[in-house]
C-alpha cells in the first residue's frame, strides 16, 4: 500500500502545474463548504439561541387543541390546574428537562389614560420563565429591577408599542382583559420595562406576574396556557421531546381524549423553515463540491491514463498484475484527493478563526437586532467535508484507473 | 532442454475486412541459455513472435510453451504473474519511468511485482547495477542519461528479477553502432553471468552476426534457423 502510494505520489508530481491547479480547486471547494458549514451553522445557532433561550424555550406543552386556536389565544383551551399538577409532576422527573415555566396568555387592553390599545401579554413566574428562557431578561430595555424579571404589580411592555403609546419604565398604566366567561376586570400595573422585539410568534409580547395574570383574569383556580421547557442538552432534543411525549400524550381527559399535545421549537416557529433551507442550501455547496471533484478528478485522471498509455504498457508487460496498475491510479486519485481536502481543510480553519476573532456581523429582523457570529465549525464536519472529497476522488478515479488496467499490454507498447 | 517452444503457431490480425497473417504455421525450438536472435525485415513477424514468448499476445492457432508451460491460453492476469515471475523485457524506447531514478527503475520489478522485502531488495539492485556499470549513476533520473545508459539500465531492470528469459524488442535501434555493441556484449555477458536466455529481435546485420542462433522470418514464415553458421532451411 505505501509503496502503491509513493509511486502515486510521484506519478501526480510528474505534471506539477495541472496537478497543483487541480488541488487548488477542489481545496477552495473544501475551504467554501467549511467557511459556509461555519457561518451557517453560527449564524442558525445565534438565532435559535435567541428564539428559544428568550422567548419559545425548547419545547412546549398545551392542552390539546390549544395550538389550532392559538393565534385567538383561548381562554377556554386552557389547562385545568389538576392537568398542570399532574404535568407538572411528570416535569420534574423527567430526564433531560432542565426546567419548566407555566404561562397563562391573554389579550387585554392598554391604557394610558390618554389612549388605548391592544397586547398580548404572558403572566409568567419570573423566577422559573428566567430558567426556561434565560435570555428574556436581556431584551428588557430600561428594567426597573435588576435582581429579578418582574413583581406582581409590574407590567414589562413591548418596546415598540409602549413608544406609541408614549409610555415608558415607570410610568402606570391600565390593564383591562375579559376573562373566559366574558367579565371584564381591570387592574393598574407599573411600567417595569420595555420587552425589545422578536421574531416569530410572541415575539411581540409583553410579561406580567402569573399571580397577577390569574387575578386580571378573575381565575377561581389556576389554569395555564402552556408550560415552556428548557432541555439540558440542546441536541438531544428530540430524544427527550420524544421520550416526554410517549409519556404524556396518552394520557387521557374525562371525555377520553388525549389532554396534552407536544411541540418542540421546530413546531412552533416559522423560522425553522429558514433554518431548513440553510441546511439546504449547506448541501447544494456540498453537492457542488462533490461535482468539483469529481470533475476535476475524473479530468486529471482521464488525462493521466491517456498520456501514459506506453508506460502502462511497460508496466503491464514486466508483469504488474491489472489489480495492481488499477490500485496505482486510484491511489493517485486519492492522494490528489487527501492532500487537496487536508490542505483545504487547514486554510478554511484558519478562514474560521480569524472570521472568529474579528467577529461577523449579521442584522435580522430589524436594525435593533444584530447578532456578531462566531462561526465555528464541529470536527465531524471537517472530517465530514474530507471524506467527501476523498471518497469522491476515488470514484472519479476508478473508471480511468479501470481503464488502465484494461489496456492490452502489446496494444499499449504500440502507442504512440 | 528447450526455454521456448513453438508447434505450428499462427497468429492473424484483423485489418478492417482483411485478414492479415503475422505469423504462420511456425514451428521453432529455443534452448535455455542460448543467444538468440529474431531477424527479418519489417512485418516479418518478429514482434509478434516476441509477444507470444512475452504472453503479451496469443496465438490464434498453435502451442506455444515457455519455461515448461503452456502459455497460450493464459488470461491476463495469469500471463501477468508469469511474466512477472520468469521474464524480463528490454525494449526498443528504453521504456524507463520517467519519475523515477535509476535505482527505482531497477527496483521496480522486485518492489511491485515480486514483492520482494526493503532488506532483499537494495542488494538485488545494487548487483544488477553493478553488473550494468551503472551503480555510480543509481541517482539520477532516466532523463539525465544517454541512450546507452538507459538501455543499460532497462538491462538491469530485466535481468534484477532472475528472469530465466529475457525478450528485447530491437534493443539497439535507437542506439549508434557503437553503443549498439556495448549493449550487446553486455547482453551476452549476463547471459554468461546469470545463465539468462536472450532473445531479441534485430534487423541490424552486425548485431545478428552475434548471434548463436538465428530464426529468420519473412511474411510470417521461418524461413532458416542457423546455430553459429550452420544453417538449417525451412521449405
Amino acid at each position: 500500500m505505501i509503496k502503491t502510494m509513493r509511486l502515486a505520489l510521484k506519478n501526480l508530481m510528474r505534471y506539477k502545474r495541472r496537478t497543483l491547479l487541480t488541488g487548488l480547486l477542489i481545496g477552495v471547494g473544501v475551504v467554501a463548504v467549511m467557511v459556509f458549514v461555519g457561518l451557517s451553522g453560527s449564524f442558525k445557532q445565534a438565532i435559535v439561541g435567541q428564539i428559544t433561550d428568550s422567548f419559545l424555550s425548547h419545547m412546549q406543552v398545551h392542552r390539546k387543541g390549544y395550538m389550532a386556536s392559538v393565534d385567538n389565544l383561548p381562554l377556554d383551551r386552557m389547562m385545568p390546574a389538576q392537568a398542570y399538577q399532574r404535568l407538572s409532576a411528570i416535569l420534574s422527573k423527567a430526564d433531560g428537562v432542565e426546567a419548566f415555566s407555566p404561562r397563562i396568555k391573554f389579550g387585554a387592553m392598554l391604557s394610558n389614560y390618554v389612549q388605548t390599545t391592544n397586547v398580548r401579554l404572558n403572566g409568567v413566574d419570573p423566577e422559573k420563565e428566567q430558567a426556561a428562557a434565560p435570555l428574556l431578561s436581556s431584551r428588557v430595555l430600561n428594567a426597573a429591577r435588576t435582581d429579578v424579571l418582574l413583581k406582581p404589580g409590574d407590567v414589562l411592555l413591548p418596546e415598540l408599542l409602549a413608544k406609541g403609546m408614549n409610555v415608558t419604565t415607570g410610568d402606570t398604566v391600565v390593564l383591562v382583559a375579559n376573562n373566559k366567561d366574558g367579565s371584564v376586570n381591570g387592574m393598574t400595573f407599573m411600567v417595569a420595562g420595555l420587552v425589545e422585539g422578536l421574531m416569530g410568534p410572541g415575539g411581540r409580547d409583553g410579561y406580567m406576574h402569573i399571580d397577577d395574570a390569574a387575578a386580571l383574569l378573575r381565575m377561581e383556580e389556576r389554569e395555564v396556557s402552556e408550560v415552556a421547557i428548557r432541555v439540558r442538552d440542546f441536541d438531544g432534543l428530540d430524544a427527550v421531546s420524544e421520550a416526554l411525549r410517549s409519556e404524556i400524550e396518552p394520557i387521557l381527559n374525562q371525555q377520553n381524549k388525549p389532554m396534552f399535545e407536544v411541540h418542540t421549537w421546530e413546531q412552533l416557529s416559522p423560522f425553522y423553515n429558514v433554518i431548513r433551507m440553510i441546511d439546504i442550501m449547506t448541501l447544494g455547496i456540498k453537492v457542488i463540491l462533490i461535482a468539483v471533484v469529481l470533475i476535476s478528478v475524473l479530468n486529471v485522471m482521464m488525462m493521466s491514463v491517456y498520456e501514459r498509455v506506453r508506460e502502462i504498457g511497460t508496466l503491464a508487460a514486466m508483469g504488474t498484475r491489472p489489480g495492481r496498475i488499477m490500485a496505482l491510479f486510484v491511489a493517485e486519485g486519492f492522494s490528489l484527493g487527501l492532500a487537496s481536502s487536508l490542505a483545504g481543510a487547514a486554510v478554511g480553519l484558519g478562514i474560521l478563526m480569524v472570521l472568529r476573532i474579528t467577529g461577523v456581523e449579521v442584522a435580522f429582523g430589524g436594525a435593533n437586532q444584530v447578532f456578531v457570529l462566531a462561526p465555528t465549525i464541529s470536527p465531524g464536519e471537517v472530517v465530514s467535508a474530507c471524506l467527501i472529497v476523498l471518497a469522491v476522488s476515488v470514484l472519479a478515479s476508478v473508471q480511468p484507473a479501470a481503464k488502465a488496467a484494461r489496456l492490452e499490454p502489446v496494444e499499449a507498447l504500440r502507442h504512440v | 532442454m528447450d526455454i521456448v517452444t513453438f508447434e505450428n503457431v499462427s497468429k492473424t490480425y484483423r485489418m478492417g475486412q482483411v485478414d492479415v497473417a503475422a505469423l504462420n504455421q511456425v514451428t521453432l525450438r529455443i534452448p535455455q541459455g542460448a543467444f538468440t536472435a529474431l531477424v527479418g525485415p519489417s512485418g516479418s513477424g518478429k514482434t509478434t513472435a516476441l509477444n507470444l514468448i512475452g504472453c503479451l499476445d496469443r496465438p490464434s492457432t498453435g502451442e506455444v510453451t515457455v519455461a515448461g508451460k503452456r502459455v497460450d491460453r493464459l488470461d491476463r492476469r495469469e500471463a501477468a504473474v508469469f511474466r512477472g515471475e520468469h521474464l524480463g523485457f528490454v525494449f526498443q524506447d528504453f521504456n524507463l519511468l520517467p519519475v523515477l531514478t535509476v535505482f527505482e527503475n531497477v527496483e521496480y520489478p522486485l518492489l511491485m511485482i515480486l514483492d520482494i522485502p526493503k532488506g532483499k531488495r537494495k542488494p538485488e539492485v545494487e548487483r544488477a547495477l553493478a553488473a550494468v556499470e551503472m551503480a555510480d549513476q543509481a541517482r539520477k533520473y532516466p532523463a539525465q542519461l544517454s541512450g546507452g545508459q538507459k538501455q543499460r539500465v532497462a538491462v538491469a531492470r530485466a535481468l534484477v528479477g532472475k528472469p530465466v528469459l529475457v525478450l528485447a524488442d530491437e534493443p539497439t535501434a535507437n542506439l549508434d553502432s557503437h553503443t549498439a555493441q556495448k549493449v550487446v556484449d553486455l547482453m551476452k555477458r549476463m547471459r554468461d553471468e546469470f545463465g539468462t536466455t536472450f532473445v531479441f529481435s534485430t534487423h541490424d546485420p552486425r548485431i545478428m552476426e552475434q548471434a548463436e542462433l538465428t530464426f529468420h522470418l519473412e511474411d510470417g514464415r521461418l524461413m532458416d534457423e542457423s546455430v553459429a553458421g550452420t544453417e538449417v532451411r525451412h521449405d
